[in-house]
């Protein structure tokens, strides 16, 4: 058993995969901040429907969520299966935030005040109709929470499936916690009924475009900060604990503090991310944290490729516009498709379909030489 | 600096009720360059996991230069005070380039996160990572993906990652295992050329004849104790040592 998981853990660290590309990765960040700007255009303009700038908007944090999954398994090689942890601490103190302006404008309680007949908010709302100060508290939770849990995990030294096993668990606890009703996040049903943003009316053409560019900016940035990371020693330090970490410390680096710092950047990312994702559906539910979710954030990055970030990205875009498309027209077929990619990937190509162009050559060179003979 | 780079004094290390070093001492004077041989399991490689922090001993002294205790340091401590070991297996970071492995070794001044994330190599780090380069016969081949280079290649480019460092006191664990004779005469003129005033270097080695080349001093391990230390031809000539060497 513990032969069979330590292989596991072997498989999931990626020992020996590439780490390039960092380049690229910078490239495509530009790219996306040519993007937003047309998105704002397109969608204040009325050129694009809002259905279609709202799906954008809401994809490119799936893209910043994988970026941020890259960052530590593609490069660190440690996978976490709860990255929906960190999503949904941006995605709740956000929603916070847009349920006490609610509150305060229209002098409606939200649904849990009035089923638990609270007669106030509990005092963790207080001060957070001030977005600056919501958005303080979103860095500091998400990265404070990462950074305990990275302490105390790291620390002990837990690693490989091992660590993926704690993260997945910790999401799931978590989950059950805020399917309560009497904590104060909405319970089961979530909270919803959001009424403006910064002062814009939440489903104004111009909040969807303006949201919606700001994702796109956000992931960008995102990729040129993990593409910096990633082409610096910091970087180099990454991938030497994903190679041989115990001959990193040999050389006289403490990796606990390298391992840290990657872990609290990754999950702060995904916290802004859950922070513009919610906005732009309308809702948060405990269904954020089921660990579904945070395993589709690792299959991305694994279809689109690890430790080259524009992979990972690649690979939420993909999978979660195809899922958009597909349960929209055949939702049952969904966890078929999925399953079958997942499965053409892993036996076809290890390194994600940023190794398709390359296979694909391969087996032309292959049919030519075949011919030839 | 004092004239004992290496004060080892009564080192136990036990597995269980198994005793892997057993009331081990030595010294080792810098400048030198000191073999250490002895069959299989008689506890060398477990002597460098003492050195580096790796196994903690049961009881034991061990200072480094006369003065600072090195079984009270970490792991990283003891490297950043000047130990650097070469593992038996090639252990350098595939997925990097040379230069990149080479630049990990180098101790830059800045240490904390940020300073990594920014740093970038300055002239002189740049020629030492040359020099280094050199040294062990890759000039030019910074940009080779260490993943792709031969196993003797492999071996030298982590000599390098040690040599980056400048250590006081250098661990070589096996260098030579699996490489062509070639491969080792090419190693035994690397080790040579390491020699220096402010250095002792420790070689476990397998192998007597290249053990003759570059050992000024051999020390004999056999089940954790030290059978035998002398010059190479008295211990190849000792009754004791033929005695552990023909009986396995
Ligand atoms: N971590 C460990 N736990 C138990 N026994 C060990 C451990 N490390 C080494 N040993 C045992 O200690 C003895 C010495 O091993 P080692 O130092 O590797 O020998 P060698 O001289 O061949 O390098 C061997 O019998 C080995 O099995
Ligand atoms: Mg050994």
């Amino acid at each position: 058993m513990t032969a069979i998981l330590e292989s596991i853990s072997r498989e999931i660290q990626g020992k020996g995969g590439p780490a390039r590309r960092g380049l690229a990765a910078e490239r495509l960040a530009g790219m996306l901040v040519v993007a937003a700007l047309a998105i704002l255009v397109a969608g204040t303009q009325g050129l694009m429907s809002p259905y279609v700038v709202n799906l954008i908007g809401q994809v490119a944090t799936f893209g910043m969520l994988a970026i941020a999954l890259d960052l530590i398994w593609g490069y660190a090689g440690i996978l976490s299966l709860g990255h929906g942890l960190y999503f949904a601490i941006g995605g709740y103190l956000i929603a916070m935030h847009l349920v006490k302006v609610a509150y305060l404008q229209t002098g409606t309680p939200p649904d849990f005040m009035l089923f638990m007949g609270w007669d106030s908010l509990p005092f963790y709302y207080a001060g957070l109709e001030n977005f600056p100060y919501a958005l303080a508290l979103i860095v500091l939770i998400s990265g404070g929470v990462a950074f305990l849990f990275g302490l105390i995990s790291f620390r002990s030294r837990v690693s490989g499936v091992y660590f993926s096993i704690i993260t997945q668990a910790l999401v799931f606890v978590a989950m059950l916690l805020f399917f309560r009703n009497d904590t104060g996040f909405g319970g089961n049903n979530g909270m919803t009924g959001f009424t403006t943003l910064l002062g814009w009316p939440i489903a104004a053409p111009e909040t969807i475009a303006a949201l919606s560019a700001a994702s796109v900016l956000a992931a960008a940035a995102s990729l040129y900060v993990c593409a910096r990371i990633v082409r610096s020693r910091l970087g180099h330090m990454l991938v030497a604990i994903r190679e041989d970490e115990s001959r990193l410390r040999f050389l006289g680096f403490e990796t606990l503090w390298i391992k840290i710092a990657a872990w609290v950047i990754s999950a702060v990312i995904a916290a802004i991310a859950g922070m513009l994702y919610v906005p732009q559906v309308g809702i948060i539910n405990p269904r954020v944290l089921s660990p579904e979710l945070s395993i589709e954030i690792a299959v991305w990055v694994a279809i689109g490729g690890r430790g080259t970030l524009v992979g990972a990205f690649a690979g939420a875009i993909l999978i979660s516009t195809l899922k958009v498309v597909l349960t929209a027209s055949a939702p049952e077929l969904w966890p078929f498709i999925l399953s079958l990619l997942v499965i053409f990937v892993v036996v076809l190509l290890p390194n994600g379909l940023l190794d398709a162009p390359a296979a694909l050559r391969g087996w032309l060179e292959w049919r030519r030489q075949r011919a030839a003979s | 600096m004092s004239k004992e780079a290496l004060y080892i004094d009564g080192l136990t290390v036990s597995f269980g009720a198994f005793r892997a070093i057993n009331n081990l001492s030595m010294i080792v004077k810098f400048g030198e360059i000191r073999g250490i041989i002895g069959p299989n399991g008689a506890g060398k490689t477990t002597l460098l996991d003492v050195l580096t922090g790796k196994t903690r001993p049961r009881s034991g002294r061990v200072l480094l230069d006369g003065a600072l205790d090195l079984l009270a340091l970490s792991e990283a401590e003891i490297t950043l005070s000047g130990v650097g070991r070469k593992f038996q297996k090639p252990s350098i970071f595939e997925a990097l380039t040379v230069a990149e492995n080479l630049g990990l070794a180098l101790r830059s001044r800045q240490r904390s996160i940020w300073g990594e994330m920014v740093y970038t190599p300055d002239e002189g780090d740049r020629a030492h990572i040359q020099d280094v380069l050199g040294m062990i016969g890759m000039k030019g081949r910074g940009d080779l993906s260490a993943g792709k280079l031969s196993h003797g290649q492999k071996q030298w480019l982590e000599i390098g990652m040690l040599l980056i460092q400048r250590p006081k006191v250098l661990l070589l664990d096996e260098p030579v295992a699996g490489m062509t004779d070639e491969e080792t005469e090419r190693t035994v003129t690397l080790i040579r050329a390491l020699r220096s005033p402010e250095r002792a270097i420790l070689v476990i080695e397998h192998d007597m004849a290249f053990v003759q080349e570059v050992a000024d001093l051999v020390s004999v391990l056999h089940e954790g104790r030290m059978l035998l230390e002398g010059p190479m031809e008295r211990v190849r000539a000792d009754p004791a040592v033929i005695e552990v060497y023909l009986g396995r």
